[in-house]
């Protein structure tokens, strides 16, 4: 197709020289085409993202906030472990939560049950949350500093995995219901996250779950990652959980 | 289906870079797609043309550079190829690697009249 004036002379494609006269079917003129360039971009693609995450990432850091980024499958209980940790600790710890799904407000009104101050952000057909979503979150629900932020993300363990939202730490969260070569079917999402919640370990006796394979599985992907096993209904483990949380809370003064 | 987003992030680029070069036509667009990063070719093929259907860059030429996956281990210092994350050393058998090469997403150049 001739760039300048969109007509096809063959319905074929045709390539041209720059300064070339040639035939445009049932009417003919000539004319120059503009000389080829080539433009350096060397850009990454999700960069416009990633300067978005930076600038939560500081607004975090400014006003010393906590910010976790929770991620799974849908079904996991990463819900179910906000419910837990806000009911056990809303007296020691500032608490806000950023829901993202598709759709509802279901885990928004789950949230807000339990006392804290919570935003839901449905995507409607997004498959995860950005960083630009959690900018326009926070500038509406204004934490307070020195709290704890955190970002439930949509149930998906493959997408989420690219997106940077500046938060502090990311958690996986799985489950002994689901199988243990997860780490391995879904590296990314582990390779990219400080800790892994083993959950729902109340129902080992009834599944055909390995759990030590499945923490190798993860230290296969990740080496550093730490893991914790617990399970929200019968509330074991849940201590090592709030012991980890706390000791990433910086105290004020030690901040400057 | 982040591929969407991620094409979609793609003709930002591609459209805000030609117009600041005073460009009318895209020819060609150059990008690195690294083997390691979560991209689905065929989706990101499948999301490529919903995006581009009916707009400036519907015909333009993608010339995409799959870059392998390369790691160093942290304990030996071995370099070598790597196809999953979860790859160990081949010289001691360590999990501990650093990835050097693999995670590429960006776009590189464009050709542009």
């Amino acid at each position: 197709m001739c760039a300048t004036c969109g007509c096809d002379a063959n319905g074929n494609v045709t390539m041209h020289q720059p300064g070339h006269q040639h035939e445009h079917g049932d009417h003919s003129h000539s004319h120059v085409h503009p000389n080829k360039k080539i433009v350096d971009v060397e850009k990454d693609v999700l960069h416009e993202n990633d300067l978005l995450a930076e600038r939560n990432r500081g607004y975090f850091d400014a006003k010393n906030i906590l910010s976790m980024n929770l991620v799974s499958s849908p079904g996991s209980g990463k819900t179910s472990l906000l419910e837990r940790t806000l009911t056990d600790l809303k007296t020691t710890l500032d608490f806000y939560v950023i829901e993202g799904d598709q759709q509802t407000t279901n885990d928004a009104d789950r949230i807000h049950a339990t006392g804290t101050k919570v935003v839901q952000i449905n995507t409607g057909k997004g498959c995860h949350l950005d960083a630009h979503m959690v900018m326009h979150a926070i500038q509406g629900m204004k934490p307070k500093a020195n709290s704890i932020l955190f970002i439930e993300n949509v149930g998906n363990l493959v997408c989420p995995a690219m997106f940077d939202l500046g938060e502090k730490e990311r958690v996986v969260i799985i489950s002994v219901t689901e199988g243990d070569d997860k780490p391995l079917k879904y590296p990314d999402m582990f390779f990219s996250s400080t800790l892994c919640i083993i959950n729902k370990i109340d129902l080992l006796p009834y599944v055909p779950f390995d759990i030590e394979k499945v923490k190798a599985n993860a230290k296969k992907i990740n080496p550093s990652m730490e893991i914790i096993e617990l399970s929200c209904t019968s509330g074991e483990g849940l201590q090592n959980w709030y012991e980890w949380l706390k000791s990433k809370v910086l105290s004020p003064e030690t901040v400057y | 289906m982040h591929e969407l987003s991620i094409v979609m992030s793609i003709v930002d680029i591609v459209n805000q870079q030609a117009e600041a070069s005073n460009a009318s036509v895209v020819e060609e667009i150059e990008m690195d797609i690294g083997c390691l990063t979560t991209v689905e070719m065929n989706a990101f093929e499948f999301a490529w043309q919903q995006a581009v259907r009916d707009t400036s860059l519907e015909k333009t030429i993608k010339k995409i550079n799959r870059i392998q996956g390369k790691a160093q281990c942290m304990d030996c210092d071995a370099q070598f190829s790597i196809e999953n994350l979860y790859d160990a050393c081949p010289a001691c058998g360590e999990h501990l690697i650093h990835i050097t090469a693999g995670k590429e997403l960006r776009v590189k150049s464009l050709v542009v009249t």
